[in-house]
């Protein structure tokens, strides 16, 4: 065997064992940046993958909907079915409030066994209960008024 | 005043990687295949006949552990095994490469080891699907350990091998129960600091900027100090002595946020280090070697292994020799030792350097499993493995290449040694599960609704809050 093949063979093996090495630290720098995605991912499978859960029998005298009751869109309105409603100046939100004291993804309302709870998501200028500004998702009776912004929100039968 | 309102819940989700650990597991296949081929291509001028079941073996056992993982450890970091499985294919060839320069046979006796090992990293994974279950055992685990310890200092199974009284001999197999012992001991150190640790970071007075801990919570530091000494005294082992007590000092520490550990620990290892000097002969000689290895070439207990290596290493310089074009038989135990020396004789500066970066890699994954675990536990139990192997490496490798002084302990997947190599893929299989645990997705915390919509992130307006 030649010494130019020797040679070729020496620096090839050492090749390969630094290609290893770089595939490895890429895939180690891969999992620290792509890892905060898959919110897209799963909203594209998600509607396919899950039969839409039926909502549960409404009791007498439960909330059915909430509706706006004050501010630029007042009387628009959003069906309590069991899935939680997203309130704010994005296009994704259930009741979409062209308020600027609003932010895109203001607050939530959720169901929780027979209670309906208001959460805030980190808006700018926070969710009211009242008068009182929420800092913990709160239970949310009927009648009780929601201030987001300059817009009121109610829950209704 | 103006500010964008995006603060979603969007949360960090791991994603499961599988494919990408099968990617990074074939390029191992070709680092150890690959080094399999060279050594014979380098000794005998050709490609090794039994080169297609040698790669085949190799094969099945590296998709083994990676079906295994598929089924029961879907989120598992993905790095792991390749990496180890490709330190483990590298060093079973340079194992082979020496066999034949010394007409040994220590490279089928490894791979039999190594099939061993990933029997038992299978099993461990799929047993044990929460690590969680492990705290249970905490005290068990210690006791069990101390008792491997002992082991080796029992009249008819003990045995001593070159100075170390670290074997025992059962039905014909030699095992070094510390290495169990070490597993078993993180597990102990964690489930017994994950109760205990305010108790040890908060009381305490203040010395010169540290915080130091108060007398009464000195006792499980000093007692793992004396089983050290214990070790070094009894059994004459260096290397394991300064592995516990390292890695109880380093899980010390991260439990409890406290440089104050580290203080009172140094300077116990300085009072352990000073004592062993002065007591025992062969301590002294090691230190003596370390200062100056070429005046003890020729001496019994000498320096030669070490000198040889060194010259081996220089002789490699910057790319090796090749496989096959040096003379790493010239280093005694070049298989299990010294395989760092043998790795910088024929592949040089690139290889040794790319070896410590895989062993780095692997230390980074575990601390990265510590950082995302989400129980207490879980996080000391795998910042005490990534200790492990760190240790381990850190204290071969210095020795080798004269940093520290020399003390015997395996190279962690590289060496042959059939205990070491099982005892670290268990290593690795816990790992593994902790990290699965960690990086799966929580259950029920599911984004409820779409993306987050770009289009309408136009800046809203903040309402001045008049104070009353």
């Amino acid at each position: 065997m030649s010494e130019l093949t020797l040679f070729l063979l020496r620096c090839g093996y050492l090749a390969i064992l630094w290609i290893f090495v770089l595939a490895a630290v890429s895939v180690v720098r891969a999992d620290m940046f792509g890892t905060r995605v898959p919110a897209t991912a799963k909203t594209k499978s998600g509607p396919k993958g899950k039969a839409p859960k039926q909502p549960p029998p409404r009791r007498r005298g439960a909330p059915t909907h909430v509706i706006v009751v004050q501010g630029v869109n007042a009387g628009a309105r959003a069906e309590l079915d069991g899935r939680p409603i997203l309130i704010g100046r994005g296009n994704d939100a259930a009741i979409r409030l062209d308020d600027d004291y609003v932010s895109t993804r203001h607050a939530r309302i959720a169901q929780s066994g027979d209670q309906w709870f208001v959460e805030d998501l980190g808006s700018t200028n926070g969710t009211y209960v009242g008068t009182a500004r929420i800092s913990q998702p709160t239970t949310l009776t009927l009648g009780a008024q929601v201030r987001i912004g300059k817009t009121i929100l109610e829950l209704r039968k | 005043m103006s500010q964008v309102t995006s603060a979603s819940p969007d949360q960090f989700v791991h994603r499961s990687r599988r494919g990408a650990e099968l990617f990074l597991l074939i390029l191992a296949l070709g680092v150890g295949a690959g080094a399999y081929a060279a050594v014979g291509l380098g000794i005998q001028g050709e490609v090794p006949p039994d080169m297609i079941g040698y790669t085949g073996w190799l094969a099945v056992l590296m998709i083994a552990a990676h079906v295994a993982i598929r089924m029961t450890a879907q989120y598992a970091d993905p790095i792991l095994l390749p990496v180890v499985a490709a330190l483990n294919g590298l060093g079973l060839a340079v194992i082979h490469r020496l066999d034949l320069a010394n007409n040994s046979n220590f490279a089928r006796q490894q791979l039999i080891w190594m099939t061993l090992g990933v029997v038992l990293f299978i099993v461990t994974i799929t047993l044990l699907r929460d690590h969680r279950v492990l705290q249970r055992y905490t005290y068990t685990s210690g006791l069990l350990a101390i008792g491997l310890l002992l082991l080796p200092m029992m009249p008819i199974i003990g045995n001593e091998v070159r100075g170390a009284r670290i074997w025992i001999n059962v039905a014909g197999f030699s095992f070094q129960p510390g290495e169990i012992a070490k597993l078993l001991l993180v597990i102990t150190f964690a489930g017994y600091l994950v109760l205990h640790r305010d108790a040890l970071a908060l009381a305490g007075r203040r010395l010169l900027f540290v915080d130091l801990p108060r007398g009464r919570d000195l006792g499980p530091i000093l007692g793992m100090w004396l089983v050290s000494l214990g070790i070094l005294v009894f059994q004459r082992d260096l290397g394991s002595s300064l592995m516990f007590f390292g890695m109880f000092l380093v899980l010390l520490y991260v439990a409890t946020e406290r440089p104050g550990w580290l203080v009172v620990g140094g300077a116990l290892f300085v009072a352990g280090a000073f004592l062993g000097y002065q007591a025992f002969s062969h301590v002294r000689n090691r230190f003596d070697i370390w200062l100056s290895p070429f005046d003890y070439v020729d001496r019994t207990p000498g320096s030669g292994q070490l000198v040889e290596s060194m010259f081996g290493m220089a002789w490699g310089g910057l790319i090796g020799r090749g496989f096959g074009e040096g003379q790493p038989w010239r280093i005694p135990f070049a298989e299990s030792d010294f395989i760092m020396g043998a790795i910088g004789e024929e592949l040089g500066l690139t290889g040794v350097m790319a070896v410590i970066l895989l062993f780095a890699i692997i230390v980074e994954r575990g601390l990265r499993t510590a950082l995302v675990c989400r129980d207490g536990f879980g996080k000391l139990v795998a910042t005490g493995l990534a200790t492990i192997v760190a240790l381990q490496v850190f204290v071969v490798v210095g020795g080798v290449t004269t940093l520290i002084p020399l003390t015997g302990l395996t190279t962690p997947f590289l060496s042959y040694g059939g205990s070491s190599l099982v005892a670290n893929w268990v290593l690795v299989g816990l790992l593994l599960r902790i990290s699965d645990q960690a990086r799966r997705p929580l259950p029920g915390v599911e984004e409820p609704y779409g993306t987050y919509d770009s289009g309408a992130d136009e800046a809203t307006q903040v309402v001045k809050v008049v104070k009353p």
